[in-house]
């Protein structure tokens, strides 16, 4: 099956050769790395300052390394600033988007479980408005969700942005499609026929075929916290319980403050580096995974 | 099948024995950590801001309910109007180039043109992984005046270097941070639903002598038609919620950035610095009917026209 694909392929493409023209091709290709070039410049940017001292920055080219290479100095001038919050903050954020993603996906992946396998009343309805919800703006719910964290004195702990990450509507949408793709309905009466309990069947076969789509919504929930700004924005004045985001954005906020700007220019490009590195990791390490996850919502949306 | 597990699993309420009352409650065992959290943390806060925007609270007199009173002020206040005019403004260049784009990525990454493709894929995408936050101070850097390094370029050429924080180019600048950032995460959702098109269909219309532009366009992209109108409905609300690049860059650009530049800065705004809880609810509740009608209107014209082809 397979061979005789690849062999009708490559005939295809030796027939169509000359029919496609060269120029529009080589005009493609051109396009796709100057649009590389477009993504990835800022990026560069950003490494090559991190090497710069502040007066560097504004005195060398932007494009280019200084002649006195300050990367070790920033790094540690950014751990030592104000008594090392930075480290805090990036604790808080590896907390924050580790348990919001593994609690997040674990949670949608039993509901979504549930609405692909079970027949219940109000399924379609609870279905429908959990949906709908996918597209209230977020906004809605952030003031308000700070007034009852305040209320409930949860506000300054790192649980009043867990708690509300751990719910997401738009994962329960894709584990529930990808859990009527990948787990067949027999199963659940053939491991019923065999004595297993739901919970059995779904913890130790019904979960591991749900794995691709599962590690999916885990990633995405991963940096959709990591990236989080505006609710910790909201919700939280404690500057120790920052996450590096709101972190990052209130030194920048200082660096522009006249009398400020020559102390934290180099920091906060420094701490942008040190900030994006996990996530990249994690992206680049695990791509086979969300790749093929990320089919799940375009086909049947 | 389905009929028969039906009947099965969801018996008569009549027969109520414990085995079966244990065998209905399943599902929803299973469900019980969403729902419970989905109705703490989405439908009660709903339901709190719905029931705060239909109150005022003065300095003399008190809280008192003033029913549609605040919506009332919302539809008149000049800058809510403003704030939606310049995300319309934004959204109705910045979303059609961005998701432009992502579709002419994804076709050429699903056709044999390119050699290296995950070079291209990883590549585009890679902005998705930076914080917004992280984006607009490094195009805020970019884009500055002192260090950035357009400015630099424009100088060493011996021009004037762009102005990006000005009352009419920061709409622009801003739409390019956005741009940069979700065109690789949108071209990725345009890519995965390309490739599960069956290749026998390119294969039949190139055997008809179709070229690889009317391949692409009367059959890849309507074969993607939903893949697209998701990815124009996200954007949407996206747009419409634009906060985290502007709230950044206010720092740069003070006077052009103001605190109601977009509706989302403005409910911010209102509701931490002049503590009008009240009144920043109704406007976000204002805020999401636009959305939702925008939404809606961008689905049925879409759908509309993918049937009419």
């Amino acid at each position: 099956m397979t061979t005789y694909k690849t062999t009708q392929k490559r005939a295809r493409a030796r027939v169509s050769a000359p029919a496609r023209r060269p120029a529009g091709k080589y005009l493609a290709i051109v396009f796709m790395v100057v649009a590389l070039g477009y993504f990835l410049t800022p990026l560069i940017w950003l490494v090559i300052s991190s090497t710069k001292s502040n007066a560097d920055l504004f005195n060398t080219f932007g494009f280019w390394f200084s002649p006195r290479f300050n990367l070790f100095q920033n790094l540690s001038d950014l751990f030592a600033r104000d008594n090392g919050v930075f480290i805090i903050w990036m604790k808080n954020t590896a907390i924050y988007a580790t348990s919001a993603a593994v609690g997040s996906a674990l949670i949608s992946a039993l509901a979504g479980y549930a609405f692909a396998l079970y027949r219940f009343a109000g399924r379609n309805l609870l279905f429908g408005i959990v949906l709908a919800s996918v597209f209230v703006p977020s906004t809605v719910f952030a003031v308000p969700l700070f007034l009852l964290l305040s209320k409930s004195g949860l506000s300054n702990s790192l649980l009043a942005i867990i708690l509300p990450a751990l719910i997401n509507p738009f994962g329960v949408y894709l584990m529930r499609i990808y859990a009527e793709q990948a787990v067949p309905e027999e199963l659940l009466d053939a491991g019923r026929v065999d004595g297993a309990g739901d919970f059995r069947i779904f913890a130790q076969i019904a979960f591991r075929l749900m794995m691709p789509g599962f590690v999916t919504v885990l990633l995405f929930a991963f940096v959709g916290a990591w990236n989080n700004y505006f609710l910790p924005l909201l919700v939280l004045s404690k500057s120790n319980l920052f996450p590096v985001t709101v972190g990052l954005a209130y030194w920048n906020g200082l660096a522009t403050q006249p009398g400020n700007s020559q102390v934290l220019y180099a920091i906060v490009i420094t701490g942008s580096v040190v900030a994006i590195l996990p996530v990249m990791i994690v992206f680049l390490f695990l791509q086979r995974y969300w790749q093929g996850g990320l089919s799940l919502g375009s086909v049947k949306g | 099948m389905s009929v028969a597990t039906t009947t099965a699993r969801m018996p008569r309420p009549a027969s109520r024995s414990w085995r079966r009352f244990k065998r209905n409650s399943i599902p929803y065992l299973f469900l019980a950590p969403f729902l419970i959290g989905f109705v703490i943390f989405l439908v009660y806060p709903l339901i709190y801001s719905l029931n705060l925007s239909l109150y005022r609270t003065r300095l003399v007199g008190g809280t008192t309910y003033v029913g549609l009173e605040n919506y009332g002020r919302a539809l008149q206040d000049t800058n809510l109007w403003e704030g939606v005019r310049n995300v319309l403004l934004f959204g109705a260049v910045q979303i059609p180039v961005m998701l432009g784009f992502a579709l002419i990525f994804a076709l050429v990454l699903d056709s044999a043109i390119l050699h290296r493709k995950t070079i291209f894929r990883l590549g585009n995408f890679l902005p998705f992984a930076v914080p917004s936050v992280v984006a607009a101070l490094i195009w805020g850097y970019l884009y500055g005046e002192s260090f950035g390094p357009i400015a630099q370029i424009a100088h060493a050429l011996g021009l004037t270097p762009p102005q990006f924080l000005t009352s009419s180019g920061v709409i622009p600048a801003l739409a390019n941070i956005s741009t940069w950032q979700y065109t690789g995460y949108n071209m990725l959702i345009l890519f995965a639903a390309l490739q599960s098109i069956p290749r026998e269909l390119y294969e039949a219309a190139a055997v008809d002598g179709a070229s690889g532009v009317q391949i692409a366009l009367k059959i890849r992209i309507p074969l993607i038609a939903p893949a697209i109108i998701l990815t124009g409905i996200f954007s949407i609300i996206g747009t419409l919620q634009l906060f985290n690049e502007p709230n950044v860059l206010t720092s740069i650009a003070p006077s052009v950035l103001n605190p109601h530049f977009t509706p989302n800065l403005y409910v911010y705004s209102l509701a931490f610095r002049s503590q009008q809880f009240d009144y920043s609810a109704a406007i976000a509740f204002t805020l999401a009917f636009v959305t939702g009608v925008l939404a809606s209107v961008f689905f049925f014209i879409t759908r509309q026209r993918g049937e009419r082809q």
